[in-house]
């Protein structure tokens, strides 16, 4: 009798299972995870992810709470924004600005593709208080640490919902955007040939580029520092040519360890009582509008720069479209878009010089609505 | 905060929107500009 007292801890354990809602986060853990491995979906971000999502929705979880691992986790690198900034060296690092400074106009396209962050905001301020909409709008940055970063610094109840759907409609991009694109383009518009010309950049431009970046946006936009620092450091470690181990550790080892991290911590926010309520389905389909239509305003700016310019310097429209950031996969979707129409169309120095300029924009965008929520 | 459906809500905050993107066109234009400007002082030929 006196065992059978002492085991009955495991049938109170097991009682905690009839509430549905941890089994519906298992299986939505699951799938993040299937996700990961069988379409290869951000797998670096969807796999922790969901593997954290069971942990933390296993009743009792030990993971969570007072001094459970993953909750230390969260307040050390999470609720401060440490992981997503250091993320950033790793992600500065990472990127060659040379298609763009060899171009700098490209960098307009940049700018308009942010187009549904704003927009977004404004539809989801129709249902969500100012803050969350402004961190549901920040989906459309396309870019997993300046969304982590905008919701934590605007105390966002919905960070769960809105890592899920940055880091998933990311992974989507070459399924959300050729439609896009393809709805708002004529064949004759998408057939538009772009020459390159490979402009050398000095090695001095490429130093100086990132600290100029990084005081113009923290003049404009002072919240935008640290997001911008952190990028631009990255890549000054890159460029400067005397720190290239650093640069490699950035890269590699750094970006690694941090997205471990990030993904499990980061699935915290994604018990059961947090996340399953009527807000994350809004939230899932908010965020696939804001790639909608950063994906469409960016094409349709380029359409209208078209009407100004000669006939022999006309753009491909589809290449607005890479300045949604979501580096590099919406540069790339483009120039296969482009190969698509016509095997001789070369649009990638172009697109991924777009899409390095949106991952600039999308961090000012983040730092500007900072500036107007903070 | 998940709140009740206010359509007024989108016309008030439209201001955003606009302020937003002329802003972003503004700084994405200074560093346009400011690209240029280092292209042309430091083109690879005086950097050699």
């Amino acid at each position: 009798m006196e065992i059978l007292e002492k085991l009955s801890f495991l049938v109170e354990n097991i009682s905690l299972l009839a509430d549905w809602r941890y089994v519906v986060m298992w299986i939505i853990g699951g799938v993040l995870i299937f996700l990961a491995i069988r379409y290869e979906m951000e797998p670096t971000l969807l796999l922790p992810l969901g593997f954290g999502t069971i942990l933390v929705n296993i009743p009792l979880s030990g993971a969570i709470g007072g001094e459970g691992a993953l909750t230390t986790l969260f307040n050390a690198g999470i609720s401060n924004e440490l992981f997503p900034l250091i993320l950033f060296i790793g992600i500065g690092a990472m990127i060659d600005f040379g298609p763009l400074l060899s171009n700098p106009k490209l960098m307009i396209f940049g700018a308009a593709a942010q187009f549904g962050i704003f927009f977004t905001f404004c539809v989801a301020s129709m249902f969500f208080d100012l803050n969350d909409a402004a961190s549901i709008g920040i989906i459309g940055a396309a870019d997993g640490p300046t969304a982590i970063v905008v919701s934590q610094k605007l105390n966002s109840n919905f960070t769960g919902a809105i890592m899920v759907a940055a880091y998933s409609y990311m992974a989507l991009v070459p399924i959300i955007q050729p439609p896009v694109i393809k709805l708002l383009t004529t064949k004759k518009e998408r057939l538009i040939r772009m020459p390159y010309s490979a402009k050398s950049v000095s090695k001095l431009t490429k130093i100086l580029f990132p600290i100029i970046i990084t005081v113009i946006a923290g003049i404009v936009a002072p919240e935008s520092v640290s997001l911008i620092g952190f990028l631009m450091f990255g890549n000054l470690i890159r460029e400067c040519g005397v720190l290239n181990s650093l640069s490699d550790t950035a890269q590699n080892v750094l970006a690694n360890l941090i997205t471990i991290f990030l993904g499990l911590t980061i699935a915290c926010q994604m018990q059961a009582e947090k996340f399953l309520q009527p807000a994350t389905l809004l939230i899932l389909g908010l965020g696939l509008f804001a790639f909608i239509f950063d994906t469409a305003f960016g094409v349709v700016f380029a359409k209208f720069l078209n009407l100004f310019l000669n006939k022999d310097k006309k753009i491909n429209p589809m290449i607005g479209a890479a300045g949604i950031s979501a580096f590099p996969m919406s540069g790339r979707v483009v120039h296969k878009m482009g190969l698509q129409e016509d095997p001789q169309n070369f649009l990638l120095m172009h697109s991924i010089g777009v899409n390095v300029s949106g991952q600039i924009a999308s961090v000012i965008a983040g730092g500007l609505i900072l500036n107007f929520f903070m | 905060m998940f709140n009740k459906f206010n359509p007024l809500a989108f016309i008030q905050n439209i201001d955003y929107l606009l302020v937003g993107m002329i802003s972003i066109f503004i700084v994405m234009g200074v560093i346009i500009l400011s690209t240029v400007i280092l292209n042309k002082i430091f083109s690879d030929k005086k950097d050699k």
